[in-house]
């Protein structure tokens, strides 16, 4: 954008940021390393659908923001005039214990709202990566999702209500407050992973579980990938109900798998038992660290990765392995975390290797309904990477739905999948 | 025009043709009996293909359908559209694939629900949507809806259990929505599509999720004086921790009729609660002993848990049987569909008996209690002048009620026709011109059902205006989500 229609825009958006933050952008605002020239943080709902309003009547192009831990996953956009900050918009309105239900602005960090909860025995049953910094807007928009997705859905399964702001400054509501609900079409899960590209959220609605009385983990270190993964479709092939299943596994040849039980003190000391006949000849361990903390440290270790999101069905966790295995070269570092219902996160060091091996890995993975999304990787081989890989034959419907919402295509443009 | 059509849709689908004015009245109408039109004919194809033209042709011709399972729908949702046909799925009625290593199946829509977990059965498996028409209804039926049931409570709703699609969009297209495994990149197109009530295109093939049998279900009756203190030991088996697979509640009316319809054995009470817990045995055993201790805490004057499988099976068919064991009691009955924020289950049932008085209308109740899904029978005597717009009335009235006290016109059975009117009370106009924006990108033309779930037809092109707020709201009476 020109600096003059830049300094206008500004002006025009400071009537409208009134009680809120209106700054230049600067480089820790960048968006998949594009620097926006202007950064908003509205005070309010009403304040931010106006700002994106002007935004959309300006035809500037607009990247919606929460707690900044996401901001290089997608394809980089062509330019970002204005990032709009959630931050301001980080009030827990309503939390109804007796009937399980919370409603929160989109900038409430996860932590935030599980601290709230933790004093009455409940939680959102959601462990996306860093919940001190990621916000509920945020983690709806890349429906991120960790170990617990496996006994309590994803973020669509326990969204119950949302409100968004769209390019025209409607503010629009739909679901509810209550957990049983099939009043119109299901917004709230049309907004699951949908990257901002649709509206800006502003509100959500969860359903909440109980806290369980008692956790237990178990791990196991295994001799082959295969067995580790015979043992994760045993247990779920059994009455043991997990609340997290997963196979560790890295260039090195480790290959562990963490169970986790949760409930009460009887139910689990039942399911243990079960799980160790289950786990056979596997050598129980003592893991180093949190492994369900495994995902998070994946993005955490120094160097300059490729991580991808795959996901597959259970059966393929330890094929797909072999493959990752297979296709690298043996110097090449990789560290693999697999969940049983089928989304893995894989972590590559292999420098100029890796835009090869991502597409081989796509088309191993796609006769059996495996695909691969491209989260994190250096900024010189990001132009070479197609981060989203092929869209399948529903991505006319994806653009219509996207020009309905976004005609003019100012939300996050080109971030998305098939260019959306 | 009308002539040429129909031969140009038997030769798509030959014989799967019904045109004959006397078999097309089998169709006016599925559930929800109070509405009827008969439509211009209905095709019944065998495959995808033929759906996918059948639907090409409608589009090309503009012509409206209706997308039909087993017509066991409660909201009149498959209800045909004057001048439209009615597509039936009866005959995509296979099971395609089982993969039980990953628990999917895949079927084709006219699958009946019950069918699934019968196939699966033997591997230890079961599909958890279970709502009360299970044993006829179909999975194309069931997705359109996005139908619950008794155990939805712990294990959630059709659209928790549908993975992905393969659907014939409004203009004849093919698509693939989401897929066998979880998170396909792009739009969550299964979670819009999925209870859109035939809106939105046709499914023609779904990808299921099932589950592993529990190793133990346990299920407990427990007597109450009222549905009161019923409500109360409800909340607190829920404020313990509890999430029970399911709750459900009857008042004496609906006891009674259920008694007369299928002697269940229920207890004669005020307030009879239904509590099924299920999962490894050494947990429900320790957790039922909690349940029943709550129950005795609020003074349950009855606790029975079944001891066999026969058992338990006697107690769910007393609960399945309910609607249909209103007529034993009354000529006719309204159900509706309403959910309330459980804590509000005493003053909702305190004003739904005081509209009812009012009314001189009888309101039996049979609820799943755990979500605050509400069926409230509203019964009255189509024959006594005036009745059925007096029941009209007070159903419409408890709706009201559900969605003032921040809840919702329908937990399970759609909008439909029946309640499109309502729509507006729950959701002010931007945020229904919000939800139109995905029927224009599905379904620019409105063939696909049209008419159903919102009280107006949108105009695609056009862009709706700034933000309104709902009057309901600028009082402070409620706010919507």
């Amino acid at each position: 954008m020109a600096e003059l229609k830049s300094a206008k825009s500004a002006q025009a958006l400071r009537a409208i940021v009134v009680e809120g933050v209106l700054r230049q952008g600067c480089l820790t605002d960048a968006v998949c390393c594009v620097v926006p020239e202007l950064y908003a943080e509205p005070a309010g709902e009403a304040e931010l659908a106006q700002a994106l309003k002007f935004a959309a009547e300006a035809g500037m192009q607009v990247a919606p923001r929460g707690g900044s831990t996401k901001l290089s996953w997608g394809t980089a956009p062509q330019a970002v005039d204005l990032v709009v900050s959630t931050a301001k918009l980080n009030q827990i309105i309503e939390h109804a214990p007796g009937d399980m239900t919370i409603t929160v602005e989109a900038g409430a960090t996860i932590e935030q709202v599980q601290r709230a909860l933790a004093p009455h025995g409940q939680r959102l049953a959601l462990d996306p990566l860093w919940p001190g910094n990621s916000t509920v807007g945020g983690v709806i928009a890349t429906n991120d999702s960790g170990a617990l997705r496996l006994r309590y859905g994803g973020v669509r399964d326990l969204i119950i209500g949302i409100t968004v702001a769209l390019p025209d400054g409607t503010i629009a509501k739909s679901g509810g407050k209550v957990v049983k609900n099939v009043a119109g079409y299901d917004l709230p899960k049309l907004m699951c992973g949908a990257l901002g590209t649709l509206g800006i959220i502003t509100r959500a609605v969860f359903r909440l579980h109980p806290l369980p009385e008692t956790s237990q983990s178990l791990s196991f270190s295994f001799t082959n990938r295969e067995s580790a993964n015979q043992f994760m479709l045993s247990i779920t092939d059994s009455i043991v109900v997990p609340t997290g299943l997963q196979m560790r596994t890295e260039a090195s040849g480790v290959v562990e798998a963490d169970v986790r039980l949760e409930g009460i003190a009887a139910g689990v000391v039942a399911q243990a038992e079960i799980v160790r006949r289950l786990a056979g000849e596997a050598k129980p361990l003592e893991p180093a660290g949190d492994p369900w903390q495994a995902r998070e440290r994946l993005f955490e270790t120094a160097g300059s990765p490729t991580i991808c999101k795959l996901s597959m069905l259970p059966n393929q966790l330890a094929s797909t392995a072999e493959f990752v295995r297979e296709a690298l070269s043996v110097d090449a570092e990789w560290s693999f975390v697999t969940q049983s219902t089928g989304l893995c996160w894989l972590r590559v060091d292999a420098g100029t290797q890796v835009p090869g091996f991502i597409s081989s890995l796509r088309s191993f993975m796609a006769p059996a309904d495996g695909t691969v999304v491209l989260l994190e990787a250096p900024g010189v081989m990001r132009q070479e990477l197609d981060v989203w890989g092929e869209a399948g034959s529903a991505l006319p419907l994806m653009k219509r739905i996207k020009e309905q919402f976004d005609p003019h295509g100012i939300l996050n443009r080109g971030r998305f999948v098939g260019g959306i | 025009m009308n002539a040429t059509f129909i031969q140009e849709l038997r030769s798509l689908v030959g014989e799967g043709l019904i045109t004959s004015r006397e078999e097309l009245r089998t169709y006016e109408c599925d559930g929800l009996t109070n509405f009827r039109v008969v439509p211009l004919a209905v095709a019944l194809p065998s495959t995808a293909g033929q759906v996918q033209e059948v639907v090409r042709l409608c589009a090309q011709e503009h012509v409206a359908f209706v997308a039909r399972g087993s017509g066991t729908g409660l909201s009149g949702g498959a209800l045909p559209v004057e001048g439209g046909i009615v597509i039936s799925l009866a005959r995509l009625n296979r099971i395609l694939e089982l993969d039980i290593p990953n628990a999917r199946v895949t079927a084709e829509p006219g699958v009946i629900n019950a069918a699934v977990t019968q196939r699966v059965a033997p591997y230890g498996y079961f599909y958890a949507p279970d709502p009360s028409s299970q044993s006829v209804c179909t999975i194309g039926g069931n997705v359109a809806e996005n139908s619950g049931g008794a155990h939805c409570l712990k294990y959630g709703f059709t659209t928790t259990h549908v993975l992905g699609l393969e659907a014939v969009l409004p203009d004849g297209s093919l698509v693939q929505l989401g897929g066998a495994s979880l998170d396909v990149p792009g739009y969550d197109l299964p979670g819009v599509f999925v209870g859109s009530e035939g809106t939105l295109g046709i499914a023609t093939k779904v990808t299921l999720r099932i589950m592993k049998r529990p190793e133990v279900i346990q299920t407990l009756l427990a007597a109450f004086d009222s549905t009161n203190t019923a409500g109360a030991a409800v909340s607190d088996i829920i404020a313990s921790g509890i999430l029970p697979a399911a709750i459900e509640m009857m008042d004496n009316l609906a006891i009674q009729a259920a008694e007369a319809a299928v002697h269940a054995g229920y207890p004669d009470c005020g307030g009879l609660l239904l509590v099924e817990l299920d999962g490894p045995a050494a947990e429900v055993e320790a957790l039922m002993e909690q349940v029943k201790e709550k129950c005795s805490k609020h003074s349950a004057s009855e606790i029975r848990v079944a001891q066999s499988e026969a058992e338990r099976m006697v107690i769910w068919k007393g609960r399945r049987a309910a609607f249909a064991a209103m007529g034993r009691i009354s000529p006719n009955y309204i159900v509706q569909d309403g959910v309330i924020p459980r804590t509000s289950l005493p003053q909702v049932m305190d004003e739904i008996a005081r509209l009812s008085a009012v009314a001189g209308l009888r309101v039996a109740n049979v609820f799943h209690a755990g979500d605050g899904n509400l069926h409230p029978l509203v019964l009255y005597d189509r024959r006594i002048e005036g009745q059925e717009h007096d029941a009209e009335q007070l159903s419409g009235e408890i709706l009201r009620l559900c969605v003032r006290v921040g809840g919702s016109i329908t937990g399970e059975h759609g909008v439909g026709q029946e309640k499109k009117m309502f729509m507006s009370e729950m959701f002010a106009e931007p945020d229904l011109q919000t939800m139109q924006l995905v029927r224009c990108a599905f379904d620019p033309d409105h063939l696909s059902n049209p008419g159903k779930i919102f009280p107006r037809t949108p105009l695609c092109a056009e862009r709706q205006g700034p933000y309104v707020p709902h009057p309901l709201e600028i009082s402070g009476k409620a706010q919507f989500f």
